[in-house]
């Protein structure tokens, strides 16, 4: 019963809202690198915000429900099909005891997420069910999972008409292959030189190759602080912006440490990070400087929108 | 005196110097307790480091919850300038005092030999120097459970790899320029391994799992 992975993806791993409240002891919070996506395909079927999904990477695994399941796909678009039908993201679907779920092509972004009805049974580690691969804990056995991997799902998904809640367009993230992201200032972002501080606002930066859940390098004209900072080292966040001794940037994401000591530049704001998320080597991206109560306001009005969705979806649901 | 600034929209960081110093280190400690025992509505977490504390909360709950403050940015800066104020009549905690057990044998200690020929030194006076006095545990970070001890003695401190180790094993007690620290597990790393420990620093399903915590006394010995 449950779901079971009959050809194993190049990263799928189990990811939640993350784990705070540890990072004090060099733990970081982990989670879905898109939290949009994986919030919306949980309140579209009716789940807590911060239930497990499955978040992966292309090629994804190929997986057979083993039990009558409705689920969710969210994120990035890799072609999906549920046995021969195509798929789309953002909207419910039933899957019959058998059928295949599988992803054929790499359209657009990066991560893929999948939620079921209900939820996976998944063991919490400090609370989350997030995998944290470098302490190899959390998730499915602290790894990414492997073909002949099975998850047992909450709950059953008995046969039923499914419902069909629409989330509207403007709560899913503005995917693009070059956003402009809105940044808030970061510490060190008025050490910038003149020339430093132009370049990072106007600049199309490349992300490189060298990009993962930990962070994401990016490729542009070097920008450099008036005078060398040695900074000890202190707390950072996912969406920090760095600014590395050669002058290049690098984005932390959800798998990054807790802690560093390089110059921040700059911090993405909550609300475009799933933007970022999506994005792969080659892609590029700019960004758009705003205050902090900007930014606040916008994180606001975006949870009123999902406590409209939730309570739409939580009266569709059966 | 101390700086406030955003780092992102749900979390800032009080920065008291940019220096390494107990001194400072104590202020951020207190400060962290002061927190702990005062939460505000939409707390989540504080983070001391070296010389600063940063405090992690949720945009919405604070907003909601202190309407007299334009954003959420304000009303926490205002909790945290006050506690900046009133926490030093919080008692200083006296330090937990924790001894570990080195082993120093060639195995273990893979960069022992450079670390003593940088500082014209044998190992052995590496050793004898590296056990003569307590670390201070500054703050944790990087992987779980790993602690940033300082000062190590000058006269043994040694710079990082210039290319890491892919791989640098569990238990491994290393020296980076005057900082010193264990790795937890198995990891990618650059600093001087100068020994290894059997130590657990992390074991993730006990209540507490992390061995130190900021603010220990740490003591190594050689199991030789």
């Amino acid at each position: 019963m449950g779901v079971f992975i009959n050809k194993e993806g190049i990263l799928t791993t189990v990811q939640d809202a993350g784990r705070n409240g540890y990072r004090r002891f060099g733990i970081n919070p982990n989670g879905a690198m898109d939290s949009a996506a994986a919030r919306l395909i949980n309140i579209l079927l009716g789940n807590f915000d911060s239930e497990a999904v499955l978040e992966m990477h292309f090629p994804a695994s190929e997986m057979t429900f083993e039990e009558d399941t409705v689920f969710a796909l969210g994120g990035a678009d890799f072609r999906a099909k549920l046995n021969d039908e195509m798929l789309e993201n953002w909207k419910p679907y039933y899957a019959e005891k058998g059928s295949v779920l599988k992803f054929t092509e790499k359209v657009f972004g990066n991560r893929a997420y999948l939620s079921v009805k209900g939820g996976f049974v998944i063991e919490k580690w400090l609370g989350s069910a997030s995998t944290n691969l470098t302490a190899n804990i959390g998730g499915f056995s602290g790894r990414k999972l492997n073909k002949g991997d099975k998850l047992f799902f909450k709950i059953q998904n008995p046969k039923s008409k499914i419902q069909n809640p629409t989330i509207s367009d403007s709560l899913i993230p503005f995917y693009s292959r070059f956003p402009t992201v809105r940044v808030v200032a970061g510490a060190e972002f008025e050490s910038l030189t003149a020339f430093g501080e132009q370049s990072f606002r106007h600049q199309n930066f490349t992300v490189s190759q060298n990009s993962d859940r930990m962070g994401f390098r990016l490729n542009g004209e070097p920008l450099f602080l008036l005078e060398k900072k040695e900074l000890v080292s202190s707390a950072v966040n996912f969406g920090t912006i760095q600014l590395l001794p050669d002058g290049q940037l690098i984005v932390l994401m959800a798998d990054a440490q807790t802690s560093g000591g390089y110059p921040r530049i700059a911090h993405i704001i909550e609300t475009d990070l799933p933007v970022v998320a999506q994005l792969g080597a080659s892609d590029r991206i700019a960004f758009q400087l705003i205050s902090i109560e900007e930014a606040e306001n916008i994180l606001m009005e975006l949870e009123i929108n999902l406590n409209f969705l939730r309570v739409a979806c939580k009266f569709r649901q059966v | 005196m101390s700086k406030i600034f955003p780092l992102g929209e749900s979390a800032l960081t009080i920065e008291f110097s940019n220096e390494i110093s107990p001194e400072m280190n104590d202020k951020v400690i207190n400060l962290a307790s002061y927190f702990e025992k005062n939460k505000f509505a939409g707390f989540v977490e504080v983070v001391p480091a070296y010389a600063s504390l940063t405090v992690f909360y949720e945009v919405f709950t604070v907003r909601k919850h202190f309407p007299e403050f334009q954003t959420a940015f304000d009303g926490v800066k205002s909790f945290a300038e006050n506690a900046v104020c009133n926490f030093t009549e919080i008692k200083k905690e006296k330090s937990r005092v924790i001894e570990i057990p080195v082993r120093f044998n060639k195995e273990y200690a893979l960069d022992l030999k450079f670390v003593a020929e940088i500082n014209n030194l044998k190992p052995r006076d590496v050793i004898e120097i590296f056990t003569a006095q307590s670390y201070r545990v500054y703050m944790l970070g990087f992987l779980p459970g790993f602690a940033y001890l300082g000062e190590v003695d000058a006269r043994i401190a040694a710079p990082r790899k210039f290319a890491p180790r892919l791989k640098v094993p569990k238990g491994s007690v290393g020296i980076a320029g005057r900082q010193t620290g264990i790795y937890p597990l198995a990891s990618p790393g650059g600093w001087q391994i100068i020994g290894a420990t059997e130590v657990e620093l992390f074991t993730p399903n006990a209540i507490n799992p992390t061995f130190l915590q900021a603010g220990d006394l740490v003591k190594f010995y050689s199991e030789n």
